[in-house]
């Protein structure tokens, strides 16, 4: 019976907890995966188009900033447009993951927010700008804080599922976005919304050109959001209980915080902020409404606030990223004559890369020692 | 009647496509492991087939049936497979976080599927030029025999493509191996309890690799079934396969994580979403809202199944979680 | 070797890290057909040593013997294979699977039968050695007597003949143990070798063939039951009486702080934990409560401290020492006995999980339990970093600095913090679990220190302590719980270790009930 048993070493491997790795480190680490997971984008792009990777990689930033002086500012103001939206997206996320609720539902409290605004636009147009705007504003927060407010009730109340109740609610609000764009369609069987307000004179709900800069007023509300979110979970007390739940339930408890209260005045936050994104994309970019109007930056915005760990500053830089890779590439398909979609595939290789890298952060290889045993 | 005999056809056809994806997801997260690349799978899975079936028709005269089938599924289930494999050595191996890995996925296989469907509109000059006929008639092709059953029974049940019946014998199949096998309760198990699957013998990683890869594969198949059956053999951008992927992981819950219930319940699903063109006197923008019944049923029976608390209903203990050895 | 052996364990040596060494140089030996009890106090090293058996762990050096052959067993696996297995205090049952299921769980395919086959295993091993199972239960209808009886008629259908029990009659009410020891002997007569872990000197004494002592992770001795008493093997398990220098001052103007009355708790599991405790903590005095874990400590504790619901019935009272006005702290949560002016401050024995905040640094740390003062929406840090740096350098804490994360430091360091923190608070009541667990001597003495301080303040502390040198020495009272009941209270100065031992281990069933 004893043979049975066969004498096993130990693993060749062994994996284990790092306590900590030096900044400079750690950031090497992410550095070296972003520049392995372009040199396999570029041999992907390579054997598709047969383009030399150092021109796709140049045409990806042109794509991203401009190659002449024509559209260098228009293309970088597009890029920054874009880059704020899917920051203000992942700052929104940041309290809630910060608390470990997984919401996946930025994607439907974006539209929510996005359609009060469009609502807002189409019904209310005769109301003063001021006023407009203020009712605008705090009807997309309102309705961000809805969608986030439901799961937040039943994980509390009954431990539903949140991350399954989020992803469900992006589709909700998906529908309801169709129903509205049905409803609001112009002109009559485009199944569009069209510019709203365009053509009329006073533009009624589009953000105001600032210096000139059409988005710079979306730069200037993101970036509030952005530094406010960042004092909000690093200095308030609110954002030290949301610390506190996310480490540990039992140690909220035991520090007297009502766990039940802060899961949903938290959500309440996350879904208001990401409303927030929705009314900045439709009143203050696209000026429509349609079931495209998140596009994905819903789901791409977890992982820039996963990535970011939660400090708002650094997604500013993983958002800019992501939106230079995005627009570069759509600039490369032009150029190669290849379909746009090819953003999403390289994007995709990029994450896999940067998430892939956590582990050398997170974790340290042991390798078996040679024989000691003398067997 | 002829009314709800067609509503039923197309209920059949849009449920079998989420019924491949429901089953696959079902069985990877029965191992504990929650992949929301589900999307991005059947995305894979759709492009891969198509891609097969264009370059094999496109490289001989006379495309032979069967092996049009055959390079179509192989292609569809491998590269499905795939996406399951990156998405477990990510997470299983990396311990990589699992949320974020998948829908990174799905990212990733919409991008690729986008723009090889893309490219290939193109190769063949043009949105809605592209046919691969042979391979998508043999998809289509019916059952021999039963197909003949006149009337609204044989219209009912009998005149699908193959694969509608393929997908309700995987769930069965899929059914029998987690509630009858000894591997089925070895992966039940290692979705509950890893720690008690490992001490009990079973290989927790072996399990939730083979797992995650057979249920890619699986949910792939409703891409394949996508794109051969239900468009004939067509790639439009449209971002459909991504909203039924996502259907298929609401169709897991409603299962309450049993493939069986997914056999009805992805039918319920087609007629709850196709419903509103058989009611008189609706609006279009009315007909939106409709559309919404699969998700809005989802939630309530997540909520149900967290109000009544019934243990054989919850979605797997360790569904999500990490598992390292070293923790014990 | 001897025939009659079925396992011996040689020189084994087991160390988690550089510093805890789990067991040292440790030979025993299991025979056939017997009842061994392994009798040893918290942290002596039993569970380990039993675990390296079944394949939790492995020895750093040693040998083991099955059947006089050596063998390397590295997982529960091999374990199977060799016959071994344990039931662990952790049941490893999946909830929503059957009983037959679980049995089944894991199994070889060469062993393959299909359910029906299993359940008429099950059911034949039932009635072979007297157990009642039923086959078709779900694990989550189960109480934890039919669990446990569930991972023995496991084991026993995978053919073990060593079966080990951690601790198996810490979860179940009398009645049951009667029947689990019925059931045991039924097993031995079978030619089963039993190797049971406990600290429950009356059970020994009940079940067992030989005792086998561990103290501090060595091997003691063995000896056969017949010849042991309560007393020898008490004397044998808590060791010599060690002289600690500890200080004690005497008590000035001791004073009632605390009235528990009638106090029950039920576990997380419905258990009842805590039975009918009634018990008064003075000011200026430090009170002992001794007892095996798991006695309902962590319940007593955590009811004063608001986290824990108590039964009807039972009341807790604190006497406010300014103004003399009564409290009662039973169905108040932690922000409402803070508002009442209870200064009570709590060192929890999860320090990292309970205590504090892991991933956050000292300063952070400091203001859990006072970060909602003041009206402004931002929290004030100057305070706790003033006070990070206090308890730093007169505690002598070792951190890279105080916004390094307190997951990173020691377990001695973190305690440092922890403790600090509580007593910064200037406590009326101070409750201390475990405080010294894990930490080095100096550590120790200081955290022994800065409790005799608080006593001199006047404040009244409670203290949870395991090792029972340190109790004696340190209080003034010792509070001794067994089995959730209150099994005596004794006097710190006068009382003997062997004295304290006996109330943890054996419970007085007539004076409990008086």
């Amino acid at each position: 019976m004893a043979a049975a048993v066969s004498h096993k070493k130990d693993p060749l491997i062994r994996i284990a907890r790092r306590d900590s790795m030096p900044l400079w480190k750690s950031v090497l680490v992410r550095v070296i995966a972003v520049i392995a997971s372009l040199l396999v984008a570029g041999i992907i792009i390579y054997l598709l188009t047969g383009a030399s990777p150092l021109n796709v990689y140049k045409s990806m930033l042109q794509g991203a900033f401009g190659n002449n002086s024509a559209n260098y500012s228009q293309k970088t103001w597009q890029t920054i447009r874009d880059t704020m939206m899917l920051l203000c997206i992942a700052v929104g996320l940041a309290p809630a993951f910060k608390m470990k609720f997984w919401n996946i539902g930025a994607e439907g409290q974006v539209l929510v927010g996005g359609i009060v605004t469009a609502a807002c636009m189409i019904y209310f147009k005769d109301l003063p700008p001021v006023l407009l705007f203020i009712v605008m504003f705090l009807g997309s927060l309102l309705a961000g804080a809805l969608w986030g407010l439901l799961p937040a009730v039943f994980k509390s109340k009954w431990n539903t599922n949140e991350t399954l109740f989020t992803l469900m609610m992006n589709y909700v609000a998906l529908q309801l976005t169709s129903f509205c764009v049905a409803k609001w369609e112009n002109p009559v069987g485009s199944n569009k919304v069209g510019i709203i307000n365009q053509g009329v004179e006073n533009q009624q709900g589009w953000f105001p050109a600032i210096f000139g800069q059409d988005y710079l007023l979306n730069v200037i509300l993101v970036m509030a959001v952005t530094v406010g979110m960042f004092f909000y979970l690093k200095y308030s007390k609110q954002g030290y209980e949301i610390s506190v739940i996310g480490d540990s339930q039992n140690t909220a408890r035991y520090a007297g915080i009502n766990v039940n209260k802060v899961i949903i005045r938290t959500m309440l936050i996350s879904g208001a902020v990401c409303g927030m994104a929705g009314f900045i994309t439709v009143a203050g970019s696209s000026h429509t409404i349609s079931t495209s109007t998140a596009g994905g930056k819903g789901f791409t915005a977890i992982i820039v606030a996963w990535l970011a760990k939660f400090n708002t500053f650094t997604m500013i830089l993983i958002a800019l990223l992501i939106t230079v890779l995005d627009k570069g590439a759509i600039q490369v398909a032009t150029e190669f004559n290849i379909s746009k979609d090819m953003s999403n595939m390289i994007t995709g290789i990029i994450l896999f890369f940067i998430i892939g890298s956590e582990f050398f952060i997170n974790y340290r290889l042991i390798f078996r020692k040679k024989e000691k045993e003398a067997a | 009647m002829g009314g709800f005999v067609t509503l039923f056809q197309q209920a059949v056809a849009f449920g079998t496509i989420i019924m491949f994806g429901a089953v696959g997801e079902i069985i990877t997260e029965k191992s504990g492991n929650l992949n929301l690349g589900v999307p991005g799978i059947m995305y894979l899975g759709g492009i891969s087939s198509l891609l097969g079936a264009f370059f094999y028709e496109n490289s001989t005269d006379n495309p032979i049936p069967i092996v049009c089938v055959l390079i179509a599924a192989v292609c569809a289930f491998l590269a499905s497979a795939l996406g399951g494999l990156i998405f477990s050595f990510l997470t299983i191996t990396l311990r990589a976080n699992q949320n974020v890995t998948g829908l990174t996925l799905t990212i990733f296989g919409s991008g690729v599927a986008n723009f090889f469907g893309g490219s290939l509109n193109q190769l063949s000059g043009g949105v809605g030029q592209l046919r691969v006929p042979a391979t998508s008639d043999a998809f289509r092709a019916q059952l021999p025999g039963l197909s003949n059953i006149g009337g609204d029974i044989g219209k009912l049940f009998f005149q699908y493509g193959w694969l509608a019946y393929v997908a309700i014998l995987v769930a069965i199949l899929a059914q029998v191996y987690l509630s009858r096998t000894r591997t089925g309760l070895n992966l039940r198990a290692v979705g509950e309890n890893p720690a008690t699957a490992d001490a009990a013998g079973a290989n927790v990683t072996l399990y939730k690799y083979l797992a995650t890869c057979i249920g890619a594969g699986i949910s792939g198949l409703g891409g394949l079934y996508y794109v051969m059956d239900f468009t004939q053999g067509k790639w439009a951008n449209d971002g459909t396969i991504e909203s039924l992927g996502w259907l298929a992981v609401a169709l897991v819950i409603f299962t309450t994580w049993r493939p069986k219930n997914a056999i009805w319940g992805s039918y319920l699903f087609g007629l709850l979403y196709w419903v509103y063109m058989y009611i008189v006197g609706i609006s279009r923008a009315s007909q939106e809202l409709f559309k919404m019944l699969p998700y809005v049923v989802t939630i309530v029976v997540l909520i149900i199944i967290s109000l009544r608390k019934k243990r054989e209903n919850q979605p797997p203990e360790a569904l999500g979680l990490p598992y390292f050895r070293e923790d014990r | 070797m001897d025939n009659n052996i079925a396992v011996s364990m040689r020189h084994i040596t087991k160390a988690f890290g550089t510093k805890v060494v789990a067991n040292k140089d440790v030979s025993m030996d299991i025979h056939r057909g017997e009842i061994l009890a392994l009798l040893g106090e918290n942290g002596s090293g039993k569970t380990t040593l039993m675990n390296m058996l079944s394949g939790i762990y492995h020895q750093d050096s040693g040998q083991i013997f099955v059947d006089g052959q050596e063998v390397h067993i590295t997982s529960p696996k091999d374990a199977y294979d060799l016959g071994i297995g344990m039931i662990h205090q952790h049941f490893k049952l999946v909830d929503v699977f059957t009983a037959t299921e679980n049995v089944a769980l894991g199994m070889d395919k060469s062993a393959a039968k299909n359910n029906k086959e299993i359940a008429k295993g099950i059911t034949e091993i039932c009635e072979k050695y007297g157990f009642d199972v039923d086959p078709k239960k779900k694990v989550y209808n189960m109480t934890v007597s039919q669990k446990q009886t569930l991972e023995i008629v496991k084991t026993l259908y995978r053919g073990a003949d060593i079966l080990i029990l951690d601790e198996p009659t810490a979860v179940l009410t009398p009645q049951e143990t009667d029947k689990l020891f019925a059931v045991l002997r039924n097993m031995k007569a079978d030619g089963k070798s039993i190797i049971i872990i406990t600290h429950k000197l009356h059970e020994v004494l009940a079940i067992s063939d030989r005792v086998s002592i561990l103290r501090k992770g060595e091997y003691i001795g063995t000896v056969e039951t017949k010849d042991a008493t309560v007393q020898s093997l008490t004397e044998m398990m808590v060791g010599q009486k060690v002289e600690l220098d500890i200080e004690r001052p005497e008590t000035e103007n001791k004073e009632l702080r605390l009235t528990i009355s009638h106090l029950s708790c039920l576990d997380k599991y419905g258990v009842k934990a805590l039975d009918d405790v009634s018990l008064e903590a003075y000011g200026g005095e430090i009170l002992g409560i001794a007892g095996i874990s798991g006695s309902g400590q962590k319940q007593l504790l955590e009811a004063i401290a608001g986290l824990q619901a108590a039964e009807d019935g039972g009341s807790i009272v604190y006497i406010d020492p300014e103004t003399g006005k009564k409290e009662e702290l039973i169905g108040k949560s932690v922000t409402q006995i803070k508002k009442m002016g209870v200064a009570l401050s709590f060192v929890p024995e999860d320090r990292l999980g309970m205590g504090l905040v892991g991933s956050m640094g000292m300063t952070d740390n400091m203001m859990l339990r006072s970060y909602k003062k003041g009206h402004s929406i931002f929290a004030d840090r100057k305070a706790p970093r003033e006070l990070a740096l206090k308890v730093k350098e007169e505690l002598e804490v070792v951190t890279p600095g105080i916004q390094t994360p307190v997951r990173k430091l020691s377990g001695g360091n973190v305690q440092k913090v922890l403790v600090g923190r509580e007593i910064a608070a200037e406590p009326t009541v101070l409750m201390a679990a475990y405080a010294v667990r894990g930490l080095d001597i100096n550590t120790s003495y200081t955290i022994y220190h800065l409790l005799n301080e608080e006593k001199k303040k006047g404040t009244a502390v409670i203290y949870v302590g395991e090792d029972l040198d340190v109790l004696l020495a340190l209080c003034d009272r010792i509070a001794v719980l067994c089995d959730g009941k209150l099994n005596g209270v004794v006097d710190g100065r006068t009382a003997t270790k062997e004295e304290v031992g006996e109330l943890m281990t054996n419970l007085k069933e007539k004076e409990a009930t008086a």
